[in-house]
């Protein structure tokens, strides 16, 4: 899901990293305002751990890859602001240190995976789980979340991949960008992450939030009381 | 750092290690890029032709490791399985150590540095 330089026109990236310097101003403010030193480790353990997830990639065989993103379960785990902040600052060292993702589509690529991800996981985790406590509705929940933010992640993907043709044509009406209209792209990554990248996602997202109820329960930013 | 959190580390060290795995599953399963993430000689077979727009724009930054690995495409895959987890750990230091500078520098200015 890192959309590479060359892929999105000015006409798209250019917005795409206003909104995503939006969101990082709004986040790094709350961050600012709210964080206490005592989260501080496990903000740089996320950060690692989405780097890491990504590193996992996934086959379909004879086809493509794809992979989880983390940026579900983070939320859930320390707040879907603190979440753009830790996967953000994955997807730009990605992006400058090893090539994964183009540098004129940090913005494009933060917005997708760093700021709508974890807000619709986050979201989808509080909806689903009501006031439940544990057992089969929290995990239901935690599925869902991650299973559905990265598929919808994928599907913003898939729908700027998409634009693209309808945006900038060449002279003898070749694509200029992307090349695959929305009617490609959408369907190829929506079903792609629904039918098994999100449902990795999913799992991830359930067994950690597992292992955090396990042992540490007071840490979790989406089930305490306000 | 408590004793939690020490497991936690542990348990990204060995993700670093087990890494190749996502290099190595898709090379057995024939598997290749990530949908919309080819490469213009990729893109080339595809479509018979190279994006204008695209072409000028697919080599704007060279990565000091591109794609994870220390070696080249045609490097035997050993290289690739260790430039993968060197990356891998390589970045737990780069994103922990840019998260850990940010964290500093905000929550000093909150006064919250001792609230625990």
């Amino acid at each position: 899901m890192h959309i590479p330089d060359g892929y999105l026109s000015p006409q798209t990236y250019v917005p795409l990293y206003g909104a995503s310097f939006i969101f990082w101003a709004v986040a790094l403010k709350k961050f600012k305002k709210d964080m206490s030193a005592k989260y501080i480790p496990y903000l740089a353990m996320a950060s690692a751990f989405s780097f890491l997830i990504q590193m996992f990639n996934i086959p379909i065989p004879g086809g493509t890859t794809g992979h989880a993103v983390g940026a579900g379960i983070i939320a859930i785990l320390l707040g879907p602001w603190t979440a753009v902040i830790a996967v953000s600052v994955v997807l730009i060292i990605q992006a400058v240190v090893f090539g994964d993702g183009g540098i004129t589509a940090i913005g494009a690529n933060c917005f997708n995976m760093a700021v709508v991800m974890p807000f619709v996981s986050y979201w989808i985790f509080k909806v689903v789980k009501g006031n439940s406590k544990g057992g089969m509705r929290l995990y239901t929940a935690a599925f869902l979340s991650g299973w559905l933010g990265l598929s919808i992640a994928a599907l913003i993907t898939a729908v700027e991949f998409g634009i693209q043709p309808l945006i900038a044509m060449s002279s003898d009406g070749r694509p200029l960008y992307a090349p695959y209209p929305l009617s490609v792209a959408v369907p190829v990554m929506a079903l792609e992450h629904l039918l098994l990248f999100g449902i990795v996602e999913g799992i991830v997202t359930v067994l950690l939030l597992k292992y955090f109820i396990k042992h540490e329960p007071d840490l979790i930013y989406a089930v305490k009381e306000y | 750092m408590t004793l939690f959190q020490k497991k936690l580390w542990i348990g990204l060290i060995i993700m670093a290690l087990l890494s190749p795995i996502g290099i190595l599953l898709p090379e057995k399963f024939n598997a290749g890029d990530a949908w919309g993430e080819w490469g213009t000689d990729t893109l080339e077979k595809l479509l018979g032709y190279v994006p204008e727009g695209l072409k000028k724009l697919t080599d704007l930054w060279k990565a000091p490791i591109a794609d994870y690995n220390l070696g080249s495409e045609n490097s035997p895959i050993i290289i690739q399985v260790l430039s993968y987890v060197i990356s891998g750990i390589l970045g737990i230091a780069i994103v922990g150590g840019v998260v850990y500078l940010i964290s500093r520098l905000l929550v000093k200015a909150n006064g919250k540095e001792h609230r625990v």
